[in-house]
């Protein structure tokens, strides 16, 4: 298949997971929105990584996995987001018994 | 190298030093003694006395502007642990994890002042933002607190997806299928879509990091809602080593085809200078107020970004070196203040002079008053935007806003020394060597702004 397929595929999951965070109200699912921006950019990175085993770093396959390893930095640095964001959306409910960020305004005067 | 292992570390070993040590006190005492170790094995590493040598293949590259940027950066926490130490026990309950995080933090600016690939970039500044993220949200039953966190949370991640959608776009659009700053090959002349992208996308996340204009709407409101212990690190020493991760990674191999996104960030740097000088102008909380001045301050490092050359280099870690002591100093009299508000200050000369008269000097140094460490940044500042040749107008809009800001920053001196303050009795906790400490850190700043060399003469060491 061609490279340009998976670009679009990966930018469209990219500004679906922008658009749901800069319009949704709910804390979790704006996380999720950020979650999936990220693994558009896993997909994209391995579908590039791909494309420069078989064009210009053919010669040379030990630069195009570079991206591949690049992946599972992300996951494990996403992982770590996680972790830390659903302790803070926990702590946020603790307080105000929500999970909506209209309640974010309190600090605005 | 010794910066990197040393700070990951001390941080584990205070984190189980936690179970260990019941009494609140003692961490302090660990965390300051870490940071001696740290500072000096990152000067020995400067003179060629490496104690770890760890392939890396190029990822990570240790010159004189990183280990200096590093010097720098722990010997402003240094001050910082020794001036806010008690400020931290005062937290919360978990005073050593507050210092393990803060030292993993600092383990994120060594990687970000050190990087050679766009991986290192991310992970240094991840390093950075993560435990960060925790610290904002430190005060669990304060609202505000858990408020600043989840929103720097939220715009963090937002921020870092963006940045590596950016960073897939220049690893798929350069032509030589590399992550390295420094031979991305992107060609010359007119761009291609996607390194063009990415390119955006890269200036966008790290303007989100560093605070600048457009990007800047959440730093009030963050700064304002963390622990004040925890804003002084923020607003000083993450923030300015994003500059350096910037500036490191705009040098290289972006630094061939400057004109083509040099418009781009001149109009940040022209808005993070008016928006964060007019709007700091209006507050009556000196914390926000600060928040707005650590944006106006983020418009004159931008102007290194602009200028990309020695100059521009040079004034950088100066300009590190004087806002993170002034500000660091500020808000420590400022955590010991019983009202935030400009008001909270009036009459602080007669009850506290020593505090009043290095307050002044640190308001005069973010000015930038000549004889002091902040006038010399400026200078530099100024100086290698001046030697690019074009956009001469940024160089004045700077200059006014220089002026603006001595507005609100006089507000306090004003207050300090000429007004009379209401109530009469007035508790402040602030001990002998407290004081001795700030009148230290404001020599430091004299010291600095007469003699600039004794920063700037080490990069070329």
């Amino acid at each position: 298949m061609e490279i340009k397929w998976y670009i679009f595929l990966s930018v469209t999951l990219f500004c679906i997971g922008i658009a749901g965070a800069l319009t949704r109200r709910n804390a979790i699912i704006i996380f999720m929105c950020i979650e999936l921006m990220l693994n558009s950019v896993n997909l994209l990175l391995v579908a590039f990584s791909k494309m420069h085993l078989s064009g210009i770093a053919a010669k040379f396959p030990a630069l195009a996995t570079d991206a591949q390893l690049f992946v599972f930095f992300i996951m494990v640095v996403a992982a770590a987001e996680v972790s830390v964001g659903l302790a803070i959306i926990v702590m946020m409910y603790r307080n105000t018994h929500s999970v909506d960020i209209n309640f974010l305004n309190r600090l605005k005067n | 190298m010794n910066a990197i292992i040393l700070t990951a570390i001390w941080g584990v070993v205070m984190m189980f030093g936690g179970v260990f040590i019941k009494r609140a006190s003692v961490p302090k005492y660990w965390a300051i003694a870490g940071m001696v170790i740290i500072l000096v094995a990152n000067i020995m590493e400067f003179f060629g006395y490496t104690f770890f040598r760890i392939e890396t293949r190029g990822m990570l590259q240790f010159d004189a502007f990183g280990l200096l940027f590093n010097t720098i950066a722990f010997a402003c926490t240094l001050l910082y642990f020794m001036l806010n130490g008690r400020d931290i026990e005062k937290v919360g309950k978990n005073v050593s994890e507050y210092f393990a995080l803060l030292f993993f933090i600092l383990c994120g600016v060594a990687i970000a002042s050190s990087f050679k690939t766009l991986l290192m970039l991310f992970l240094g500044i991840e390093i950075m933002s993560i435990p960060l993220y925790i610290l904002t949200g430190s005060d669990k039953r304060n609202l505000k607190s858990t408020e600043a966190s989840l929103k720097y949370f939220l715009m963090g991640a937002f921020s870092t997806g963006i940045m590596l959608m950016g960073i897939a776009f220049l690893y798929g659009g350069n032509t030589f299928a590399s992550f390295y700053i420094d031979n991305l090959h992107l060609g010359t002349g007119k761009l291609p879509v996607m390194i063009g992208a990415g390119l955006v996308m890269l200036i966008v996340s790290m303007s989100f990091k560093v605070s600048a204009a457009p990007f800047h709407f959440w730093t009030p409101d963050v700064y304002d809602g963390a622990p004040t212990v925890f804003t002084s690190f923020m607003a000083t020493i993450v923030k300015v080593a994003g500059f350096i991760a910037f500036i490191r990674l705009f040098q290289s191999s972006f630094g061939i085809m400057q004109e083509q996104w040099q418009t781009l960030v001149v109009i940040i740097t022209a808005a993070t200078l008016l928006i964060g000088n007019l709007t700091a102008v209006f507050q009556q909380s000196v914390k926000r107020m600060l928040a707005y001045s650590s944006i106006a301050q983020a418009g004159f490092m931008m102007l290194a970004i602009f200028a990309l050359n020695d100059t521009a280099r040079e004034g950088l870690l100066l300009y590190a070196a004087a806002y993170s002591l002034a500000s660091i100093g500020l808000f420590a009299i400022l955590i010991r203040m019983n009202d935030y508000t400009i008001q909270g200050f009036n009459g602080l000369a007669k009850k506290q002079p020593v505090l009043a008269i290095t307050a002044t000097v640190f308001l005069l140094s973010l000015t930038g008053i000549p004889l002091t460490a902040g006038f010399t940044a400026k200078f530099y500042m100024l100086l290698a935007a001046l030697k690019t040749g074009n956009h001469l107008w940024l160089v004045i809009l700077a200059v006014l806003c220089a002026a603006i800001s001595a507005y609100y920053y006089f507000r306090i001196i004003q207050a300090m020394f000429f007004k009379e303050a209401e109530e009469s009795e007035f508790v402040m906790d602030a001990p002998a060597s407290f004081k001795w400490l700030l009148i230290v850190t404001s020599a430091l700043i004299i010291i600095l702004g007469l003699m600039p060399g004794l920063v700037i003469d080490w990069l070329y060491y």
